[in-house]
C-alpha cells in the first residue's frame, strides 16, 4: 500500500506535467484549428536552451532560465505564430499540421546537432528530499511539481474564466467571427494563447527535466501523452486536459511498477484505443456537431 | 475514360489537370524503368545501392501518397508498417526457411490486415484521430521491435538476411537485385496507376475533394478511407519486404517514429496527391543526402525545412510547382498573339 501510494503521487507529478502540454495542446486547438505535432518538442527544447546559455554564455543559472524561458515563448509562441501558422492557415488544417512535424524534426535535430546528442543534468529549482510519513516515502520533488503545476492550471483557470480578456479569449475561439464584430480584437487573443502554449511548454519542461534529464529525444515520449491526455479528457476543455494529463501519469506509473517497464508506453495506448471505441468525445467532451 | 468525374465539380485542384495526362504518367514510369534498369551499370556498388535504396522508399511514400493524397488522412505509422514487413520477411526468409516471394506477400498481407484493424476504430470517429492512433502504434511497434529480444534480436537486429533466388535466377549481386528492385517498384506503381483511374480510384478521389458530396453519392466513406489507408499500409510492407534483403541486416532504428514523420514530408516534398511525386519526394529524401555528405547532420533539418518553405509557397510540392512552370510555358506563345489589352486580363 505505501508502495502504491508512492507511486500514485509520482504518476500525479509527471501527469501534472503532461496536462501543462496538453493543455497548451488544446488551447492552440480550439482558437487556430493547429494539430501541433510538435508539442512534445516544445517541452523538450526551453530545458536545452537554459543549459545551452549557461553552458555556452556563461550565464548564472538563473539568469539563463529567465532567458531561455523568454527566448522560448518569443521564438515558439509569437515566431511560430507569424512564421508557420499564419502562412499556412489558409491552405488548411492538414498542411499546417505537416509544417508541425517539419518543425519537431527541426527542433530535434538542431538540440541533437547544435547542443548536445547526450542526456543532460538539469538542476532542480525544488527541494530533492523524500519525506516519511507513516511509512510511505514521498518525494518532495514531486510534490513540488504537483502544487507548481495546480498553482498554474488554477491561474490559467481563473484567466479564462474570470477576466476580462480570458472571456474574450473564450469567445474569439467559439466564435471568431461573431466575436469581431463584438469589438474583441480576435488575431490578438489567438496569439495570446500561442504565448500561453509556449509558457505552459516552457514550465514543463522546467518541471520534467531534473527527473528525466534534458534529452532532445525527450519530445517524442512526452508529446505522444500530451496528445493522448488531450484526446482522453475531451480535446476541447482545459479541465479534460487536465484530468487526462493526470488519468494518463497516473497509469503511466503504476503500469511501469506493476505491468512492465519495457512496456508501459503500451497502456497508456491502449487507454487511447479503448477511449476511442467507448467515449470518443472524451472523458469531459461535449459531442461535436458535424459542419458541413 | 480520361474524362473529370464530375463530382469533383468546378474546383480546380492539381488533381484534375492530373487526370488530363494520366497516360503521361504512364509513359514516364514504363521509361523511367528502362532507363533504371541500365544506369546503374558502372555506378558501383555503393552507387547501385543507394538507387534501389531510393526505389523502396518511393514504394512506402507511395503508399503514404494513396493514404495522404487522395483520401487525406495523416497515418504516422508508415515507417511501423514498413518495420512489420521487413521483420516478416526477414524472419520468414531466414528462420523459416521460405522463398522471397510468399514471404513478401505475406508481408503485404500482413500490414494490409493490420491497417484495417488499426484503422476501423479511429476512422469511426474522426479523420484526424487516426493520426494520433498511427503515432501510439508506431511506438508500440518500435517497443516490441527492441524488447522482445527472442523474435526480433532486440537492439542488435536481424543479420544475413537472404536475397532472393527466382524462377531459378540468384539475384545476389547488387546489380541484379538492383534491376529486381526496378522490375517490383514497377509493378507496384502500375497496379497503383490502374487503382486510381479504377471506379475505386475515382471515389477516393472523390472522398478527398468533397466527402460530403461523395457521401451523398452513396460512397461509403468509412469504408472507403479505411480500405485506402490499408492498401497504403500494405504498400509500406511490400517497401519493407524489399527493404531486408536490400541491405541484409535489420534493426529497429530505421522504423522509429520520426522515420514516419519523414516519409510525411517525402509525400508532400513530391506533391501529394501526384502519382510521380513519391519518386521525386523520396529522391530528396534519400539520394540527395548522399551528395550532400557535407552537411552532415544538418540535411535532415535543411529537408524539413524546404518541407516548410514549400508548404507555405507551393503546398502541391515540387510536382505542382512542375505543373506551374509547365502551364505559364504553354501559355506564353498562345498569349503574344493575344492584343495587349486582353493578354493584360
Amino acid at each position: 500500500m505505501a508502495e502504491f501510494i508512492a507511486y500514485l503521487i509520482a504518476g500525479l507529478a509527471t501527469g501534472a506535467i503532461y496536462a501543462l502540454a496538453a493543455i497548451g495542446f488544446t488551447l492552440v486547438w480550439q482558437t487556430s484549428q493547429t494539430i501541433n505535432f510538435a508539442q512534445g518538442e516544445f517541452v523538450m527544447l526551453p530545458a536545452i536552451l537554459i543549459l545551452a546559455l549557461v553552458k555556452l554564455a556563461g550565464a548564472p543559472f538563473w539568469l539563463a532560465a529567465v532567458l531561455g524561458v523568454a527566448l522560448f515563448i518569443a521564438l515558439f509562441g509569437w515566431g511560430f505564430k507569424i512564421t508557420i501558422v499564419d502562412p499556412m492557415i489558409r491552405h488548411g488544417v492538414l498542411p499546417l499540421a505537416i509544417a508541425t512535424m517539419a518543425l519537431a524534426i527541426i527542433m530535434k535535430e538542431g538540440a541533437k546537432d547544435g547542443f548536445s546528442a547526450e542526456a543532460q543534468s538539469f538542476p532542480s529549482l525544488l527541494p530533492a528530499q523524500t519525506l516519511s510519513f507513516m511509512g510511505i516515502s514521498i518525494s518532495l520533488q514531486h510534490i513540488a511539481i504537483i502544487v507548481v503545476a495546480c498553482v498554474a492550471i488554477g491561474g490559467l483557470q481563473w484567466f479564462v474564466t474570470r477576466t476580462r480578456t480570458g472571456r474574450q479569449m473564450q469567445a474569439a475561439a467559439q466564435n471568431p467571427g461573431v466575436a469581431l464584430i463584438l469589438g474583441i480584437p480576435v488575431a490578438r487573443m489567438v496569439m495570446l494563447t500561442f504565448l500561453i502554449n509556449a509558457g505552459l511548454a516552457a514550465l514543463a519542461s522546467v518541471l520534467i527535466s531534473p527527473i528525466y534529464l534534458a534529452k532532445f529525444s525527450n519530445g517524442e515520449v512526452i508529446g505522444l501523452f500530451a496528445f493522448i491526455a488531450a484526446i482522453v479528457g475531451g480535446f476541447n476543455q482545459v479541465r479534460g486536459a487536465l484530468a487526462g494529463g493526470l488519468i494518463v501519469g497516473v497509469i503511466d506509473s503504476l503500469a511501469a511498477a506493476y505491468v512492465s517497464t519495457s512496456y508501459r508506453l503500451a497502456v497508456p495506448l491502449v487507454l487511447l484505443v479503448i477511449i476511442i471505441l467507448v467515449k470518443p468525445e472524451g472523458l469531459f467532451g461535449r459531442k461535436e456537431e458535424r459542419r458541413v | 475514360m480520361s474524362d473529370i468525374p464530375s463530382f469533383t465539380g468546378n474546383v480546380p485542384s492539381p488533381a484534375r489537370s492530373f487526370w488530363r495526362r494520366t497516360d503521361g504518367v504512364l509513359i514516364t514510369l514504363l521509361v523511367a524503368a528502362v532507363l533504371l534498369w541500365f544506369v546503374p551499370a558502372g555506378m558501383g556498388r555503393y552507387g547501385t545501392y543507394v538507387l534501389s535504396l531510393w526505389l523502396v522508399t518511393a514504394i512506402a511514400v507511395m503508399g503514404l501518397n494513396l493514404t495522404l493524397g487522395l483520401a487525406g488522412l495523416k497515418s504516422l505509422a508508415q515507417a511501423a508498417f514498413m518495420g512489420i514487413g521487413a521483420y516478416a520477411t526477414a524472419l520468414l526468409t531466414t528462420k523459416g526457411g521460405m522463398g522471397w516471394l510468399p514471404a513478401f506477400a505475406i508481408s503485404g498481407l500482413l500490414t494490409f490486415a493490420v491497417g484495417l484493424v488499426l484503422g476501423f476504430p479511429a476512422l469511426r470517429v474522426k479523420a484526424h484521430y487516426l493520426a494520433f492512433v498511427t503515432l501510439a502504434f508506431s511506438t508500440l511497434i518500435w517497443l516490441v521491435l527492441r524488447n522482445e529480444q527472442w523474435l526480433t534480436g532486440g537492439v542488435f537486429g536481424l543479420s544475413n538476411i537472404p536475397r532472393p533466388t527466382l524462377f531459378g535466377m540468384k539475384l545476389d549481386g547488387h546489380l541484379a537485385f538492383h534491376r529486381f528492385v526496378v522490375v517490383v517498384t514497377l509493378i507496384l506503381a502500375l497496379a497503383l496507376w490502374w487503382l486510381i483511374r479504377s471506379p475505386w480510384g475515382r471515389a477516393f478521389l472523390a472522398l478527398r475533394e468533397n466527402p460530403v458530396r461523395a457521401a451523398s453519392l452513396g460512397i461509403n466513406i468509412r469504408n472507403y478511407t479505411l480500405l485506402a489507408f490499408a492498401i497504403g499500409s500494405a504498400y509500406a510492407g511490400f517497401a519493407g519486404a524489399l527493404y531486408a534483403p536490400l541491405v541484409e541486416f535489420i534493426d529497429p532504428s530505421p522504423f522509429a517514429l520520426s522515420a514516419s514523420f519523414f516519409l510525411l514530408l517525402m509525400v508532400v516534398a513530391g506533391g501529394s496527391g501526384y502519382q510521380l511525386g513519391p519518386f521525386i519526394g523520396a529522391l530528396l529524401g534519400v539520394v540527395l543526402p548522399e551528395y550532400l555528405r557535407v552537411t552532415g547532420g544538418l540535411y535532415l533539418i535543411l529537408f524539413a525545412a524546404i518541407v516548410v518553405a514549400l508548404l507555405i509557397a507551393c503546398p502541391q510540392g515540387i510536382m505542382g510547382l512542375l505543373e506551374r512552370g509547365w502551364t505559364a510555358i504553354r501559355r506564353r506563345p498562345a498569349g503574344r498573339n493575344l492584343p495587349v489589352k486582353e493578354s493584360a486580363l
